[in-house]
C-alpha cells in the first residue's frame, strides 16, 4: 500500500532560546489522508504548523513538499551551543521560504484564533486568497484591462462557488467580523481552499463546537478532501472528530513524539493516556 | 413605509456613470463661472485659494490614506516626498533666462527648462502650439517628478518596510528629514540652489488645472483599491500573518503600495510648487506630516471621500473661516487674546477633540455613492418624523432625571476627590522593607 | 596633543548634549517600555518647559521659577497623559499614536502663539553658564554638570525602579500590560508615575539644553525629541541605561561631524544611525526580542 507522499517533516526541532518547543517531530501525509495531530495543550502541535508553514524558522530539520524540500535549517550562531535536540550535523542546506511562497506551493491554513480580514467582507475575505494566482499586473489591474476584468469576473465566480458550498452566499457582503462563530470558521476554511492547496493545515477547526456542529464539520472535511483532491493534517482536541475521520494520528507531548498510529492504537496506547490523563506516582 | 425603509434601493451603473459625468462638469463649470466673476479683491478670492490648496491636499491626503488607511502602513514621510516632487518640479522648469537671476550664488548645473523647450519646439511663445507645448512640458516635468519620488520612495523602501509599525514611522520621518537636509545641502546648491528659494518657474493661475489633475490621480488610486491588488493591501492592513499565509507577498505589496503613494504624493508636491509660486525645503517639515496625518483622521482612515472631504475643511478653516481668530475682534468688541496664532490654537484643539472623541473621523470607512445619497433623502423625512416624535419623550426623560443626577454628582464629589488626592499622594514613597510588609500584608489578607 | 586640542571642545560639547538628550530619551523609553506609545509630544514638552522658565523668568527669581519649571512640566506631562492617552487605553495603538500627535501639534501652535514666532532668549543661570577651562579648553559650566547630574538620576531611577514597589509594578506593567492589571496593579497610577518621572527628567533636560542653546523657538522641541527617540531605540526601546548610551553615542558623534565641518549633515546622521541599527539590530543595544504569537 504505496500511497503517494505530499508532505514530509524530518526532524524538525524548533527551540526559542533555550526553550524547546518541537523536539525532532518526524510524520508524513499521503495522497488523500487526513492525518491528525494531537496533544496537551503546549505540546508544539501549533509550533509545527507554523514550522511546515514557514512563519518560524526552525532550528534543526527539514520539511518536503511532493518530495521538494521547502523548509530546511540547522543550528546556526548563538544557537549552536543552546542546541539540545537531536541529529545535529544532518542538515546542511539553510532554506526557508516565506509563507506565501509556500501558500504558493500549495499548502493552506487556518489559524487557531480566526484571523479573518476584520475590515473587509466575507466575500472579498474569499477573494484575497485568489489573489496570488492573479496574471495581470498592477496596471491592468489597476485600468481594467480585457485580461484583467477577465480574471476578476473568473475570480469572484469561483469564490461565490466557494461562497455556496459552504452555505455563506447570504452572508457574502457582511463584514467577516459580524458571522456568528461557528461560520467564521467556516469562512476561514473557504479562504484557505480559495489558494487552491493540495495540502490543508487546519488548526483546531472544531473548537468552541457542540457536538451536533462537530460533526457536521467532520462530514464537510471529508467533503473537501474528496472533492478538492488534497490531504488534510489538522490540530484537534474533540477526540470525537479526531478518532471519526483520521486515518493516521500523531500524538505530540512536550514538543516530542510519543506515539503515532491509527486511532485504535492510540487509543490503546499507555504513553498518550499518561500524557493526557496523568499517572499515579 | 418601514418596509421602504429598510430595503435600500440601487441605481443602475448607468445611471451612476451620468450622475458622476453631470457632476463632475457642472463641479467644473461651476468654478469656471464663479473664476470669472469674482474679482481678485473681493474677499470671496479666498475660495480660489481653498479651492487650489485643497485639491492639491486632498491628492496628497488620498495617497497618505493609501499607506496608512489602506495598508496599515503608519509611514510619516509624506513632507520628504512632497518635497521631492516640488523640487524635481522647480528645478528642470525654471526658464534658461531666469536661472542666474534664480540661481543667485550658485552656478546653475541643469542648463536647460522641459516647458521652455517644448514652447520653442512647437511654434514658440504666443503662438497655440508654444502654449500648448508649455501644457505638455508641465504635465510631463509633473509625470517625473513623481517618477523621481516613486523612485526614491522604492529606494527607501528596500529598508524602512521590513520594519514594524512604530518603528516604521520613526524611520520614515528620519528618512524625511535626511531629505531635507540634503535638499538644503550647500554641496548641491548648483542643483537645488541650497537653501535658497526656487521660483520663476511656470505655474497655473486657474483652480481648474490642480482639481482636475488632483480628480484624474485621486480616480486612479480609487481604481487600484478596488482591484485584487488594494484588496490585497487591506488584507495587509486587517492581519498581516493572515495576509501572508494566503499567499500575499507582503514586502512586494508593501513595495507596491509605498511607491505607488509616493508617486502621487510626489506629483502634489509638483503641484504645490506650481501654487506656492517658489519652493524651499524648510516648511516641509515633520509637522507638515502632522498635518496631513490629522487630516486622514478627520475624514476617516481608510475612506478616500474623507479625506478628500477632510482636506477641503482642513483648508478652509485654516485660510479662511478661522481667520477672524487672528483679527483681534470678537463679536465687535477687541479681544487682545485674538493675536495671530490663536487660530491655530483654537484649530489644534478641535483636531484633538476629534482624534479624542469623533476617532472614526467624517466618514468612517464609508465611501461617498450615489445610492448612499439617495438613500439618505428618501428616507430622511421618516427618520426625521420618528426623531419629533421621540423627542418630547426624551426631553422629559433627562429633565426627571437631571435633578437626581446633580445631587448625586455633588454628594459623591468630596469622596472621589480625597480617594485621588490619597491615591496620588499615599504610596508613592515606599522603600524596600515596606514593600515587603506590604506583601506580607495582601498574603495574610487572602 | 595639536588634535587633542582641536576635538576636545567638540567632545565637551557632545557629552553635554548627550547628557541632554539623555535625560529626554528616558522619558520616551519609559512611555514606551510601558503603554508602547511613542510620545511625539514629549520633545514639545520638553520646548514648553523652556519657555515656561522664559516666561516665568520675567516675573520671578530665579530660584522660584526653576523650581517651579520643574513643578508646571510635571503638571503638564501627567495633564497630557490624563487628557490624550487615557480615555484611549483600549483603542488601537495608531490611535493613541495619532492622539500623540495632535497634542505636538496643539503644543507646537501653543508655542507658536504665545512667541509670536520669535526666538525667546532663555533666562541666563549664571552658575551653569560660567566659563570654565577644561584641559585648555574653555567652556560653560553646564558642560561639566551635565554629565555628572545625568548620572546621579539614572542611578537614582534605577534604584527606584529595582528596590521600590512602585518600580516592580512598572517593570511588571512593562512586561505584560493585562496580566499585571489582572494581578491588581493599578495600570493609572503606574502610568502617572511614568510620565511623572519622565517629564521631571525633560524639565531638567530643558534648563540644561537651553542654558547651552539660547534661543527658544516653538519647533525648538522637535529635533533634540527626535534625536532622544532615536537614542532609546538605538539603546533598546524600555531599557533605561540603553537609553542614556544611546544619547551619549548620538551627542559626542554628532558634534564630531559638526567639528568636521559637515555641520548639515549633524542632524541626518542621527537618522543614518537609526536606520542602521534598525537594520543591524532592530531591538537596539540592550532590547529584547519579542517573538509574534500566531
Amino acid at each position: 500500500m504505496s500511497k503517494e507522499n505530499v508532505l514530509r517533516v524530518s526532524d524538525i526541532t524548533m527551540q526559542f532560546g533555550g526553550v524547546v518547543a518541537v523536539d525532532d517531530l518526524s510524520l508524513e501525509v499521503n495522497k488523500g489522508e487526513i492525518i491528525g495531530l494531537i496533544g496537551p495543550n503546549g505540546a508544539g502541535k501549533t509550533t509545527a504548523f507554523n514550522v511546515i508553514t514557514g512563519v518560524y524558522a526552525p532550528t534543526n530539520g527539514a520539511v518536503a513538499l511532493n518530495g521538494e524540500v521547502i523548509v530546511e535549517n540547522h543550528p546556526q550562531g548563538k544557537m549552536k551551543n543552546l542546541y539540545k535536540g537531536k541529529n545535529d550535523g544532518k542538515y546542511k542546506d539553510v532554506k526557508v521560504l516565506t509563507p506565501d511562497k509556500i501558500t504558493k506551493l500549495g499548502v493552506a491554513r487556518t489559524f487557531q484564533n480566526i484571523r479573518l480580514y476584520k475590515g473587509m467582507t466575507v466575500f472579498e475575505n474569499v477573494l484575497v486568497a485568489m489573489h496570488m494566482n492573479l496574471e495581470s499586473g498592477i496596471f491592468g489591474a489597476t485600468f481594467r484591462s480585457g485580461k484583467a476584468k477577465r480574471e476578476e469576473a473568473q475570480m469572484r465566480e469561483d469564490a461565490m462557488n466557494l461562497l455556496r458550498m459552504f452555505d455563506l452566499e447570504k452572508n457574502k457582503d457582511d463584514l467577516a467580523t459580524s458571522l456568528p462563530y461557528g461560520k467564521q470558521r467556516h469562512l476561514e476554511i473557504a479562504r484557505a481552499l480559495a489558494t487552491k492547496p493540495k495540502l490543508l493545515l487546519l488548526d483546531e477547526p472544531a473548537a468552541g463546537m457542540n457536538p451536533q456542529e462537530s460533526a457536521e464539520l467532520m462530514r464537510l472535511v471529508e467533503r473537501i478532501r474528496d472533492e478538492f483532491d488534497l490531504s488534510v493534517l489538522m490540530i484537534e482536541h474533540h477526540m470525537q472528530v479526531v478518532m471519526g475521520i483520521c486515518e493516521r494520528i500523531y500524538v505530540l507531548d512536550y514538543g516530542a513524539l510519543i506515539a503515532q498510529g491509527n486511532p485504535e492504537e492510540i487509543q490503546n496506547n499507555p504513553r498518550v493516556i499518561e500524557a493526557y490523563l496523568g499517572v499515579d506516582d | 413605509m418601514t418596509e421602504e425603509r429598510l430595503t435600500a434601493r440601487c441605481l443602475s451603473k448607468k445611471t451612476k456613470y451620468i450622475l458622476s459625468a453631470a457632476a463632475i462638469i457642472a463641479v467644473l463649470a461651476l468654478v469656471w463661472v464663479l473664476e470669472q466673476n469674482i474679482p481678485p479683491t473681493s474677499s470671496w478670492s479666498m475660495l480660489f485659494t481653498v479651492i487650489k490648496k485643497g485639491a492639491i491636499y486632498s491628492l496628497v491626503v488620498v495617497s497618505m490614506n493609501l499607506l496608512n488607511g489602506f495598508t496599515g502602513l503608519f509611514s510619516l514621510g509624506q513632507a520628504g516626498f512632497m518635497l521631492i516632487g516640488a523640487y524635481a518640479y522647480a528645478i528642470f522648469a525654471i526658464p534658461v533666462e531666469a536661472k542666474d537671476s534664480v540661481y543667485q550664488y550658485y552656478e546653475p548645473l541643469i542648463g536647460f527648462s522641459v516647458p521652455e523647450m517644448l514652447t520653442n519646439a512647437m511654434g514658440g511663445a504666443g503662438t497655440v502650439g508654444g502654449t500648448l507645448g508649455e501644457y505638455l512640458g508641465v504635465i510631463i516635468l509633473m509625470l517625473f517628478a513623481g517618477l523621481v519620488t516613486a523612485g526614491i520612495a522604492f529606494l527607501i523602501g528596500l529598508p524602512v518596510l521590513r520594519l514594524k509599525s512604530d518603528y516604521l514611522a520613526i524611520a520614515s520621518l528620519g528618512f524625511a528629514e535626511i531629505i531635507r537636509t540634503i535638499f538644503q545641502w550647500d554641496g548641491l546648491g548648483s542643483v537645488t540652489n541650497g537653501s535658497n528659494l526656487l521660483r520663476k518657474f511656470p505655474t497655473f493661475s486657474s483652480s481648474l488645472f490642480p482639481l482636475i489633475v488632483s480628480g484624474l490621480c485621486i480616480a486612479i488610486i480609487v481604481l487600484l483599491i478596488n482591484s485584487s491588488y488594494g484588496r490585497a493591501f487591506k488584507a495587509i492592513r486587517d492581519d498581516e500573518i493572515a495576509a501572508e499565509a494566503m499567499g500575499v507577498n507582503l514586502f512586494k505589496h508593501k513595495q507596491l503600495s509605498f511607491v505607488i503613494s509616493s508617486f502621487f504624493t510626489g506629483i502634489g508636491g509638483a503641484m504645490l510648487a506650481m501654487f506656492q509660486a517658489t519652493v524651499n525645503a524648510t516648511p516641509f517639515t515633520s509637522n507638515m506630516t502632522y498635518e496631513l496625518l490629522l487630516i486622514v483622521v478627520i475624514g476617516g482612515i481608510g475612506s478616500v471621500t474623507g479625506s478628500v472631504i477632510g482636506s477641503f475643511l482642513f483648508i478652509a478653516c485654516s485660510e479662511w473661516w478661522l481667520r477672524f481668530l487672528d483679527e483681534g475682534q470678537f463679536l465687535g468688541m477687541d479681544a487682545d487674546f485674538m493675536r495671530p496664532g490663536f487660530r491655530k490654537v483654537v484649530f489644534a484643539l478641535i483636531i484633538i477633540c476629534i482624534v479624542l472623541f469623533y476617532s472614526r473621523g467624517i466618514m468612517g470607512t464609508r465611501e461617498f455613492s450615489w445610492d448612499g445619497v439617495f438613500n439618505f433623502f428618501r428616507t430622511l423625512p421618516t427618520r426625521l418624523v420618528a426623531f419629533f416624535k421621540a423627542l418630547p419623550g426624551r426631553l422629559v426623560a433627562f429633565f426627571k432625571a437631571l435633578p437626581g443626577r446633580i445631587v448625586k454628582f455633588f454628594k459623591t464629589l468630596p469622596s472621589r476627590i480625597s480617594g485621588k488626592v490619597k491615591k496620588l499622594t499615599g504610596k508613592t514613597k515606599n522603600s524596600k522593607n515596606n514593600h515587603i510588609n506590604n506583601t506580607d500584608k495582601r498574603e495574610e489578607a487572602q | 596633543m595639536e588634535l587633542l586640542s582641536k576635538w576636545l571642545p567638540y567632545i565637551l560639547a557632545g557629552i553635554s548634549v548627550g547628557g541632554q538628550y539623555a535625560l529626554i530619551a528616558i522619558g520616551y523609553t519609559m512611555v514606551y517600555g510601558i503603554l508602547r506609545l511613542i510620545n511625539f509630544a514629549h520633545g514639545d514638552m520638553f520646548m514648553i518647559a523652556g519657555l515656561m522658565a522664559v516666561y516665568l523668568a520675567t516675573a520671578l527669581p530665579l530660584y522660584i521659577t526653576l523650581p517651579l519649571v520643574l513643578v508646571l512640566t510635571v503638571m503638564l506631562g501627567c495633564t497630557i497623559e490624563v487628557v490624550a492617552y487615557r480615555p484611549l487605553r483600549t483603542a488601537p495603538r495608531m490611535s493613541i499614536m495619532i492622539s500623540a500627535i495632535g497634542v505636538s501639534y496643539f503644543l507646537q501652535n501653543l508655542a507658536l502663539y504665545a512667541t509670536g514666532g520669535l526666538a525667546q532668549t532663555y533666562p541666563k543661570i549664571e552658575w551653569l553658564a560660567r566659563t570654565v577651562n577644561v584641559f585648555g579648553a574653555s567652556t560653560k559650566m553646564v558642560t561639566l554638570v551635565t554629565p555628572v547630574l545625568v548620572i546621579v538620576l539614572v542611578v537614582a531611577l534605577v534604584m527606584l525602579i529595582k528596590y521600590t514597589k512602585i518600580g516592580m509594578a512598572m517593570r511588571a506593567v512593562s512586561r505584560d500590560f493585562e496580566t499585571s492589571q489582572l494581578m491588581g496593579i493599578d495600570i493609572n497610577r503606574v502610568i502617572t508615575v511614568t510620565f511623572v518621572i519622565g517629564s521631571f527628567l525633560a524639565a531638567i533636560g530643558s534648563i540644561l539644553y537651553f542654558t547651552n542653546y539660547t534661543g527658544i523657538m516653538p519647533t525648538s522641541g522637535g529635533m533634540p525629541g527626535l534625536k532622544a527617540f532615536v537614542a532609546a531605540v538605538f539603546g533598546g526601546i524600555g531599557s533605561i541605561p540603553g537609553a542614556v548610551i544611546g544619547a551619549f553615542v548620538i551627542g559626542i558623534c554628532e558634534n564630531l561631524i559638526k567639528g568636521a565641518n559637515l555641520t548639515t549633515f549633524s542632524d541626518a546622521f542621527t537618522f543614518v544611525l537609526l536606520i542602521i541599527i534598525l537594520m543591524v539590530k532592530p531591538t537596539g543595544l540592550f532590547g529584547e526580542k519579542n517573538i509574534d504569537k500566531v
